[in-house]
């Protein structure tokens, strides 16, 4: 199983209801609705991730998170995640707060552009770091909205959004205690669970 | 003339009669004492009959959803772009059941069977079926066979709205409801293309208030404008364009929004000029000879006072709160008949009943008619999503 996929399910009681924001191929509702029996729903606009979905019987809407979820009720489900698309989201910010009306907690995972890999890059060679892992020029990106850990912390502080856990890992999704102990700079993927009530 | 059956068909196919005789008690408060319904099945059932489906007709529709009635037969059933061995609803791993519905002009008892009471024709004397009263004579139907759920339930349109009415009224018995460029209820513009499709027909001097078979002859000309009308809407105003703007793509010319003339000059005169209009005149002719008007009258009634939300105050998502299946949903982009938004309104309703509910929508020119094409998303959804309910079946049993 893929780490990341652990410590996100460690966070997901069983029989609870998820809704998984640009659920991709359904390849974590599938595994969630089996190792934790919850109720699931993904919102999906690619075609063939769609279709994917519906070959694992994954629940899964055609929807852009980019406009309004005003058709989902608020506090209507326990947990809804976001799992690598806030750095590529038009409205980040909007959407995060969406999260957390809609569910009672939010799962948020993205890529840490303060990690030193992105550092030393920018800082040797004056352009935007492009890696295996972010294989984009800044035109063609989709990824519009960086963000490092330290600025995640920064915008739930702003928001009064309370961080229940928050962990790196690196790109094989491991994590070790140095990347604990210096997340900005050595994590990878930062990996948040978060909530509103206090 | 014979022609090779395709080897993708379900080949040639009979209809059988059943005859059911408890009364049936109508949303209307009339009594339906004894009726028949004409079915066709293909596929084989299996051993622990789960892996049956049943196709929920519209508007125009009956029991012949594929195949052919004989190799002289010109045109295969109406869905035979979808049902069939490696098809969408495939033959190969399901048993599907179509039938035609009450009231219809397919053989079921309807206005052109024999009133038992009056030794004549029903004509305008047979009741007005609702889909609530089409889904309970299909639960009659279910039980012959004995059949205790369906692995599906599918349709589109007003089939869709058949499919609605069963995850609603017989949330036990459907496993999956598959509804197809549908919608909750029909709009004021929805109903008021119905009615001009009536008053075409009643206002036909051949009509005879509905006893025109008596008079020995059929309200053609009302009940070909009806059809001119309904066929508007289920296309887009792309795919006219499309479908008569052909000479003018030839020639090289950007697009003429589909007026191609019909012999290359203007009349001046109020005949057919352009061949969009030649089109609705074909089509409309055809279908008058083959179909009943009263029905037309029947089926379009049935559509417009369908609303599952009127036993729950106007709340469409407390109609689903018992509903157990799975839903999924699927619209055309250019369907302006039954548009996309108004998948989403049952979408959103199906979310607040908190039911489990997949949807997409699917980029299509061809307008309402998109259901019955072979658009190769929408195939390949479908299939998709078949392929998973039958590996259900497998692991169930």
């Amino acid at each position: 199983m893929r780490p990341d996929l652990e410590i996100i399910q460690d966070w997901i009681d069983p029989g609870t209801r998820v809704l998984d924001l640009g659920c991709g191929d359904g390849s974590l509702l599938s595994y969630l609705r089996g190792s934790k029996n919850i109720s699931h729903l993904g919102l999906e606009i690619d075609p063939v991730n769609i279709n994917n979905c519906l070959a694992r019987g994954v629940n899964v809407i055609e929807q852009d998170i980019n406009e309004n979820l005003s058709n989902f009720q608020s506090q209507s489900f326990d947990t809804v995640l976001l799992a690598q698309t806030l750095q590529a989201l038009s409205k980040p910010e909007q959407l995060i707060e969406e999260m957390l009306r809609i569910g009672k907690n939010g799962i948020i995972t993205f890529p840490n552009f303060g990690n030193w890999k992105a550092r030393v890059y920018l800082l040797t060679k004056g352009r935007m770091p492009v890696s295996r892992f972010m294989p984009y020029q800044w035109y063609d990106t989709p990824n519009i909205h960086f963000c490092t850990v330290r600025d995640f912390d920064t915008l739930c502080r702003e928001k009064n959004i309370t961080v229940i856990t928050r962990t790196v890992v690196n790109n094989e999704h491991q994590g070790t205690w140095y990347m604990k102990a210096w997340p900005n700079f050595l994590g990878e993927i930062a990996i948040y669970h978060i909530t509103r009530s206090s | 003339m014979t022609i090779d059956l395709p080897i993708n068909s379900v080949g040639i196919v009979k209809p059988t009669t059943y005859e059911f005789d408890q009364p049936l008690a109508l949303r209307s408060g009339r009594v339906l004492a004894a009726y028949e319904l004409v079915v066709e099945t293909y596929g084989s059932l299996n051993s622990d009959k789960s892996n049956a489906i049943l196709i929920c007709h519209a508007l125009s529709g009956d029991h012949h959803a594929a195949g052919y009635h004989s190799t002289e037969d010109s045109k295969p059933g109406w869905w035979e772009q979808c049902i069939g061995p490696g098809k969408p609803i495939d033959t190969n791993l399901f048993y599907v059941v179509c039938l035609n519905n009450l009231g219809g002009c397919g053989g079921s008892t309807g206005p052109r069977s024999i009133n038992p009471e009056s030794g004549k024709y029903y004509g305008p004397d047979f009741p007005v079926v609702t889909v609530r009263d089409w889904v309970n004579s299909q639960v009659r139907l279910m039980d012959r066979l004995g059949i205790a759920k369906w692995a599906a339930v599918i349709g589109g349109s007003l089939g869709g709205m058949q499919v609605l009415r069963w995850a609603i009224s017989y949330p036990e018995r459907l496993s999956h409801a598959i509804a197809i460029a549908s919608a909750p209820k029909l709009s004021a513009q929805n109903i008021a293309f119905n009615e001009v499709a009536r008053q075409s027909i009643t206002s036909d001097p051949n009509f005879h208030d509905g006893r025109y078979l008596e008079h020995g002859t059929f309200p053609k000309k009302g009940l070909t404008l009806a059809r001119m009308v309904g066929h508007i809407t289920y296309l887009s105003e792309d795919a006219f364009g499309l479908k008569f703007g052909k000479d003018s793509v030839q020639k090289g010319q950007s697009g003429n929004f589909g007026r191609d003339l019909r012999s290359g000059k203007l009349s001046f005169g109020f005949d057919v000029d352009f061949q969009v209009e030649s089109y609705l005149h074909y089509q409309g002719e055809r279908f008058s000879e083959n179909f009943d008007a009263n029905t037309y009258l029947l089926m379009t009634k049935a559509l417009d006072y369908f609303d599952p939300s009127v036993d729950f105050d106007g709340d469409l998502s407390r109609a689903f709160e018992n509903s157990e299946c799975k839903f999924f949903l699927m619209s055309f982009s250019t369907d302006w008949r039954f548009p996309p938004e108004r998948s989403r309104e049952l979408v959103e309703n199906l979310l607040r009943a908190r039911r489990q509910v997949s949807y997409i929508e699917i980029e299509a020119d061809q307008g309402h008619d998109a259901f019955l094409l072979p658009i190769p998303r929408y195939m390949e959804a479908f299939t998709t999503y078949l392929k998973h309910v039958h590996e259900e079946l497998s692991h169930e049993t």
